[in-house]
Formats: C-alpha cells, structure tokens, sequence
C-alpha cells in the first residue's frame, strides 16, 4: 500500500520524465470512430492538464466526447471502430501514445486508473470483489493470493464497506450498487494512482448514495493527493468537489475555467444555457429554460461554431463581425479573461464585459 | 442448492419411470399378438408360449407387468434375453465401447470446436470466422448417415489412415466415428463459443479488466475466456448425457459394439427386456447428466442460485 | 439422441428465437409489431446468399417431388436390365446403374418424392401437436401445464430415431391403422409422436411470456374469451420461432426418415428411397461407391436446404442479432 513510484525501478514508466508539471497533460486528442457507413467525430481536439491533488470536472451532455476521451487516456477505447487520429496523451511528461504496449500497461493502475458509471456491468459477475481487488496487487507487483486477499480486505475497509473480512468473498452481485461502487473505488485506489478519472460515478445511485461516494472520493483524494478527473452532467456535483472545470460540447472543449468562475459567470453561450437549466430553489414557481433544440450529430458536425444550431446568440451574414460569423469561422478556444478561456466569437457579450 | 438438488432428483423419478414405461409399453402391450412380437421371426412352441406368458406376466394388466419388471429392477435383475443371458451382462460388455466413443467425439468438441470458436468470435468477420460459420452450416446439415459414409470412403478406403470398422486397433479405432458422431455438437459448440466470445468481447468487465492494467493474456483467459465458456461447458455436459445413450447409426456403421447398436440389434429381434433395459440406462444417463449440468452452472456462474 | 438429427431439435438450439416474437413496449399492437418484425425480417432475408441458396434448392427438389419424370430425362426407375448392374456413370447415365441395373439417376431423383411427403406429413403433425398441447400447457398453468410438461419431459428424454425404431419394428405386428401400414404414413406418425417436444415447449414459452404483458391483461379486463386471446393475441407472437423451427426440422425430419429406412423399419422395397438406396450400396462400397455417394449428396443437399432457410430465418427473424 505504501509502496511510493520513487521506489521503483528507473526504467519505469512511471517514473517522471521531468520534475514539477501537470500529471495528466492531453494535447489536441482527436478520436474517430469509424464505421462503414460514416465517420463519427467524437473528440475533435481536446486539451487540458490535470496537476496534483487537483480535481478537474469534465462536463457535458451524453455524446458530447467526455468518456470517449477518458478511456482514449486509460487505452480502453475498441480499436476498430475508434481511431485515435492525433494529439498526444502524456502521463507525467511522458507521451502515452508513443510507448509500448507493455510500458502503457504498466501505467494502468499504478498512474492512472479509472472507475465506471455501472458497477454491476464494470465487475466481472464470476469471481469475488475480493479477488477482483487483489488481482491489482498480484498483476502489478507479484504480490501472492493471499497477501492480495489481505490487501484487499484492507482496502474494503478504507472505502467504509462495513465488515469487509467478511465480505471480501460475496461477489458483485450481492453487493448494494452503493456498496458496488465503493467496491470499484477500493479497486481503482489500490495502488494508490497519480490519477483517478471516475467516469460518471454516481449516476447510477441513489441521491443520498451519491453524496455519500463523493464525500468518500473527496476524503481519499485528500489522503492520497492524487489527481482526480471527474466526468459527469451533473452540475451538482462539479459544484461540490471539483477545483476546475471544463465544458464539452461536440468533441470539444467550449469552456474552462474554475468551478466558481464558470458557474457564476459563464463566458460561452452553452454553458450559459446549462446554468439557466438548473431549478433555482429561489425561484420557485419559475420556468426551467432548457437549451433548445437537439444535440449534434457527431457524424455531421454542425459547419463553424458546432453549438450555433441551438445558440440564441449566433450571428452570421451581415450580423457577424468580420471572421467572426458563426456559422461560417470556427471559433478557437483562446483566453477570454486571465484564467478563463472560451470558444465563443462573442464570450465577452455573453460575460457583459 | 442442496434442496434443488434433491428435490431435482425427485423429479427425474417421473421422468425415467414415465420413459421406461413408454418403450415397456411399446414393446410388450401394442395390440396385436405379443408372443409373436415378442419371438420375433422364430417359430413359436405351446411349450415356448406358455414360459413366455409365466416369465413376463403376459396374462396379467400391462400395469401388473411393469410392475413385475420394476421390482426386478430395484434388486438388480434386469432380466434376460431368449437365450437367458442376464440383460446387465450385455450391458456390462457394451457399455464400455460406448463410453470409450463419448469420450473421443467429446475431445473432438472441445478441441475443435471450442478453438474455432474462439478465434472466430476474436477475430469476426474475418476469413476464418466466415469459413467457421459456412462449414458449421454444410457440417449441421450433412445427416449424420451420410457424413459416416463419406468418412469411410475418404479417410478409410481412400486415403486408409484410419480403420472403418470394429474395435481391433485400440483407441485409434475410434477416432473415426468419434468425430462424425461430434460433427453436429462440434458445429453448435464452435457456433456457440464464437457468439459467446463476440458478445462477452465488448463487456464491459473486460474493459474493466483492461483498464486495471492486467496482461493481455489474464484480460483474455481469465475474464473474457472464463465467462464467455459458461454456456459452452454446459451444452458440452449435457451433450454428454446425449452421447451416452448410444450412436446407433455410428456405432452400426462403423460396427461398434456399444449399446447403441446393441440396442438396435436387440430391437430388431425383438429382444424386449434387453430394449427395455438399454433405453431405460440410457434416459437416466440423459436425466443425470441434464442434472449434472444445472448444478455445475451454478457452480461456474455465481448469480445462478436455484434456492 | 446422440445422431445429429436429435440433437438439432434441441431447444438450446432454437432459444435464440423465443424472445423473436416479443416486443418490449407493454403497448397494444401486435398487429403493428409483427408487422415490423416482418418487414424487417424481409429485408435482411433479401440480402442473405445463404437464403437464396436454400430456397433455390427447395424449389428445386419440390420440382422434383412433383415431376420426377423431367429431372430422370425420362428414363423409368424401374426399368432395369441386370446386365448393367453397378455399371460407372457416363455421358447417357450420369449416376450410373445400381445393383439390379437401373438408371441411377431416375432411381435417385424419384426418391425426392417419398422424402419430401415424409418430412412435411411429419412436421405439419409435430406443430398440430406441439402447438395444441403447448398453448393449453402455457395458458392454462398449474396443474395442467405440469402433467404437460412431464409427459413432454418424458419423450424428450427418449432418443427420435430409437422412439421412432422400437415404434416402427413393432408397429407391422399391431392393430393401429397407419402405423402398422410400413408405409409413409407410418414413418411419418413414428417420428411426429416423438419429435413434437420441441415445438411444445416453444409454444408453451411464448404463450407464458405473452401472457403476462399488459395488452393481454386489458384484452382480458374487456371480457375477451379465452379462446379469443389465445388466438387474436398470443398465437401470432409465436409464429416467428415456430417458423423457424418448423423450416429447421423438415431437414432434420428427411434425414430421420432416410436413417429409418436404412435401418431396415422405415420404408420398404419397393418403395424408392434415398435410405434404402444407401443400404443397397452399402454393402458394394468398395467396389461401386456412386451407389451410395449420388442419394448421399441429394439427400445432403435436400436436408442443408431446409437448414439454411431456417438458419437465414432465425437471423433475420431475431432482432437481437442485428448489429
């Protein structure tokens, strides 16, 4: 458990390549899917970093490219149909997409590591969470069955799974799917990661569940130091725990900032949209307004600004400032105001500055 | 599970008596003359007749005779053949050929036809996994009559690699008619395995197993191989049952003597104790081994809980 | 059990097809859903080569079966001259003479005929059967469903071709009309009374889970008859697997016969056959192989065009295995 990267070997890959930076650097990641009849462009050229003891929430609508991008990161993606069509993904200086089969399997579970949005599917159903536990330890470190079983039933406790010695053989299915996911939590913690990405990891539970995980994710980031990438739609929860966050749409990042920054001010029109779709508790009796129209085809992405179908503030033609037309020039993701950046022609109308 | 074994168990007696009585029934109580069915074409003394009528009850209700014969089989008297061999002998003598021929067609299923499946369901789509789906098809159609034919004349007089018939060369006999009687279960098991492998391929524990950083080989044995041969090692235990209860055309034509073509000689003679005794071996090897298999999926998967 | 015939009327085989016919939405419609299921099903069935090859084979031994004296180029089967007896195929005799010197050729395509009447009386028995005493298993329940299903337990635990042996061997010695005929009819009733199972057990299954959706408890709560809901409602969703099936066991039910008649309780000489025909040549296999290799193919061709349209059938038919 408390094995530090320093004490492994220099050839590591986990090993830094250079001293203080981000962990997670993604840089211009552009993944396609390809199938027979059409291309699908699920993320069309993301970048962001992601540092020490930081949480960075990745927000967007199913679709928009936040998990297609997380499991390009973890190499998890079905290669065919999806194609990782440029960019680069670097795990502490190192570029993940340019190392060997072997040497990105080493970074799995001790660098990065991942947990899902169901559980249920997530687990193997034939062997014990025990066991499926463990299997980190015995993979990454030759550590023997029953010291992994141990290891396992340490971690059980870490993640407040009551009486975890005697659970630590039930399987999967006879968990609750609050219980499950502390279950996947245990084991993507097991050998203490640089970074955790958890992909939509309380959708699928109970309001007062979901608290509870959060609150658990946010007390063993804290331990731990990790890096913790938080994919999900729900505003709420970026709200809670996250540090900074970034605002998916189509495959791209549309916005960035802090969590406080965005919410309060958002610079991009969508984002904008999102934040007026939240029911006030002030404004009770009101209207919701949510975003109109529907979300983008990823196969016939939308020419110039993809969000301009469904944005109240879109201007082309003679509206457009020159180079600036909507639907025409795409615009780039640049800095709107210092420590906020935005893909919008007119984020300084959407911000009132 | 053990009270679903047991009561399980209890179910199966209906069932094996209920099978027992139906071929009892056909042999010995259609109308018409059961003498004459019974001495099949020989000719018939009063003398013979009046033995025959005492030995099975003849002028007793078909319920009272079954009856008779079910008492002797619970003290392990099957009874015996017109030339007064003991039924369980014959059954003693051939048995053994049988199970030796289960045994090489089962190998042949796992062998061959888990191993197509697999790399069919890995790689779909492409040559091989068409080639497995367009050869399991000509394979499930070729009526197993023929396919034994086919292979005695290419494999046997052709080529002469393999005997095409009898039991003098040992295991290697068996080869032969061990494979033409797995050809229809080796196609289902490598149809099976192949859609097992493809839809167990994109689950999401084996992304899960992946993104845990496991090697290649534990992501593909351990969690997609393992969970995807669930359904596979069933069908192949129940098929065991199946195989048990004797290949007659197999065992005729490559002129086995295992209870599949003792049987068929026993019904052509009319051997009516011998059929009896054969067929009702063979429904319990049928029942046993369908019991076998729910329990070993129990075993294997889990979330299957029959309590 | 353990020839291949047996085993493609197992169940395992044909499960992929019992959720065919169910929709997921609890709605009203079967109308609408079963015709979308069929539309569908038509368009994929259009597209798959293995379909065409099927149904180009079936219509080509139907032809067969209705007029053999075409495909025999007129030759009479019966007509034979011992002279000619196991002589090789040539140009004039492409399947060469059998043992008492008659064309081979009319001999194996006249064969069609028996083959075909035997497998499809057969079959149309099997789903009277099957779907008769399996609708009444599935509706009714409880006890009745439960000595149904034991007595069905019970044949299927019975190999076909044993069940159909033992029955056909003493079937000449009994009183029963047809079954002590040794003839088509006989053959045919052997194997429908031990190969309805199936068929059964599928209806059984379909009508338990139609039962239970909603539209048919709304058809109930608005007084529809039994006899109504099981016909307006419940029959239909089990047409798709049925189908499939039916299709899959007329080429299981023609290898059945030809391995009765083999042998020696199927069919009998006169009669022309493809079984008797194999046991004829069997015992000249050395010396006159076509004897047993030209009634092999055609019956092979025969059995693998029923197979593939049930094959292409059961694809197109289940919506799960679209991708």
């Amino acid at each position: 458990m408390n094995t530090s990267t320093g004490s492994l070997e220099s050839h590591s890959p986990l090993e830094p390549a250079a001293g203080v930076g981000p962990v997670l650097e993604v840089d211009d990641l552009h993944v396609e899917f390809r199938t027979r009849s059409s291309v699908v462009n699920a993320v069309n050229g993301i970048s962001y970093a992601v540092h020490q003891g930081e949480t960075l929430a990745i927000l967007g609508e199913s679709g928009s490219g936040k998990s297609v991008s997380a499991q390009a990161i973890m190499g998890i993606l079905d290669v065919p149909p999806a194609v990782i069509t440029g960019g680069g993904i670097r795990f502490q200086g190192r570029d993940m997409l340019t190392m060997d089969e072997e040497d990105q399997r080493k970074i799995r579970g001790p660098g990065i590591s991942m947990i899902f949005q169901d559980a249920l599917s997530a687990l193997n159903p034939v062997y014990s969470v025990g066991f499926q536990i463990g299997e980190m330890f015995r993979a990454h470190r030759g550590t023997s069955r029953k010291e992994a079983k141990q290891h396992a039933i340490e971690l059980m406790d870490r993640v407040r799974i009551p009486a975890a010695a005697r659970r630590v053989n039930d399987y999967p299915h006879q968990f609750s799917g609050g219980m499950r996911q502390r279950v996947m939590i245990a084991m993507a913690l097991a050998l203490d990661p640089r970074i955790l990405i958890a992909d939509e990891p309380t959708t699928a539970l109970d309001v007062t569940v979901q608290a509870q995980v959060m609150d658990l994710l946010k007390d063993l980031q804290r331990d731990t130091g990790m890096g913790l990438v938080l994919i999900t739609h729900d505003l709420g929860v970026v709200n809670e725990v996250a540090d900074r966050v970034a605002v998916m749409y189509a495959g791209k990042i549309v916005e960035t900032g802090t969590v406080d920054d965005v919410f309060t001010r958002p610079a991009h029109p969508y984002t904008l949209g999102l934040m007026n779709s939240i029911p006030q508790v002030e404004a009770k009796g009101g209207r919701l307004n949510p975003i109109v129209g529907q979300p983008p085809n990823l196969s016939a992405i939308p020419s110039g600004c993809s969000f301009h179908p469904r944005c109240p503030r879109a201007r082309t033609g003679a509206a457009a400032a020159p180079g600036r037309d909507c639907v025409g020039d795409v615009p780039p993701l640049r800095l709107v105001v210092p420590g906020r950046e935005a893909a919008c022609h007119y984020s300084e109308e959407v911000l009132g500055v | 599970m053990g009270r679903y074994v047991a009561r399980r168990l209890l179910l199966t007696i209906p069932v094996l008596l209920g099978a027992s009585f139906l071929i009892f029934a056909m042999v010995y109580a259609l109308p018409g003359d059961p003498i004459r069915a019974l001495a099949g074409d020989r000719p018939v003394s009063p003398a013979v007749v009046q033995v025959l009528t005492e030995r099975f009850h003849l002028s007793d209700p078909l319920w009272v005779q079954y009856w008779e014969y079910l008492k002797g089989l619970f003290s392990g008297d099957l009874g015996t053949d017109f030339r007064g061999r003991p039924v369980l002998d014959t059954i003693v003598r051939t048995l053994p050929v049988t199970v030796k021929l289960t045994v090489v067609a089962v190998l042949f299923e796992i062998v061959i036809g888990i191993v197509a499946g697999v790399l069919a369901g890995i790689r779909r789509n492409s040559f091989f996994d068409n080639f497995v789906l367009v050869s399991t098809t000509l394979v499930v159609s070729i009526p197993i009559l023929v396919l034994a034919f086919l292979t005695q004349l290419l494999f046997g007089l052709k080529l002469g690699w393999f005997p095409i018939a009898g039991t003098r060369e040992g295991l290697y006999s068996y080869v032969l008619p061990g494979l033409v009687l797995a050809s229809g279960s080796l196609a289902y098991v490598a149809r099976l395995t192949r859609t097992s492998i493809a839809e167990n391929m994109r689950a999401d524990y084996v992304r899960t197993a992946r993104a845990k950083g496991l090697p290649q080989r534990t992501v593909i044995v351990r969690h997609m191989l393992r969970n995807s041969l669930i359904p596979v090692v069933t069908f192949i235990g129940a098929d065991i049952g199946a195989l048990l209860g004797g290949a007659i055309v197999t065992e005729t034509v490559f002129n086995l003597p295992g209870i599949g073509r003792e049987v068929f000689d026993s019904v052509k003679a009319q051997e009516g104790a011998v059929v009896v005794g054969i067929v009702t071996l063979m429904v319990f090897f049928f029942i046993f081994f369908n019991l076998i298999v729910d329990v070993l999926y129990a075993v294997l998967d889990p979330r299957i809980r029959y309590d | 059990m353990t020839d291949q015939q047996q085993r493609n009327l197992d169940p395992a085989q044909i499960e992929v097809d019992v959720t065919a016919g169910i929709g997921t939405t609890p709605v009203d419609g079967t109308d609408a859903r079963q015709n979308s299921l069929w539309s569908d099903a038509w368009g994929s069935l259009r597209r798959n080569v293995l379909f065409w090859i099927g149904a180009f084979l079936t219509l080509l031994f139907t032809l067969m079966a209705v007029v053999p004296q075409v495909f025999a180029r007129g030759v009479d089967p019966r007509a034979c001259d011992l002279a000619n007896s196991k002589a090789l195929p040539s140009a004039a005799h492409w399947f060469g003479y059998d043992i008492q010197g008659c064309d081979y050729l009319a001999n194996v395509v006249y064969g069609a005929r028996n083959s075909l009447i035997i497998g499809i009386f057969a079959v149309l028995v099997i789903l009277l059967l099957g779907v008769a005493v399996g609708a009444i298993a599935g509706y009714f329940g409880g006890l009745t469903d439960g000595i149904l299903s034991r007595i069905a337990d019970i044949f299927y635990a019975l190999p076909l071709i044993l069940g159909a042996l033992v029955l056909l061997r003493v079937g000449p010695s009994t009183d029963i009309p047809i079954i002590n005929s040794r003839g088509p009819g006989a053959v045919a009733l052997a194997l429908a009374l031990f190969g309805w199972m199936t068929a059964m057990r599928l209806v059984r299954s379909q009508v338990i889970a139609v039962k239970s959706q909603d539209y048919v408890a709304a058809a109930r709560a608005m007084g529809a008859s039994d006899r109504r809901i099981l016909i307006r409602h419940i029959l239909p969703n089990a047409v798709a697997p049925v189908l499939v099936y039916t299709t899959i066991t007329v080429g299981v039910l023609i290898a059945a016969e030809a391995t009765l008649t083999f042998l020696g309780v199927g069919l009998q000489r006169p009669a022309i056959s493809w079984g008797l025909q194999i046991a004829a040549g069997e015992s000249s296999i050395r010396s006159a192989p076509h004897l047993v290799l030209f009634p092999s193919i055609i019956l092979t061709l025969t059995v693998m065009a029923f197979i593939m349209m049930g094959d292409a059938l059961r694809d197109a038919l289940d919506p799960r295995q679209r991708s």
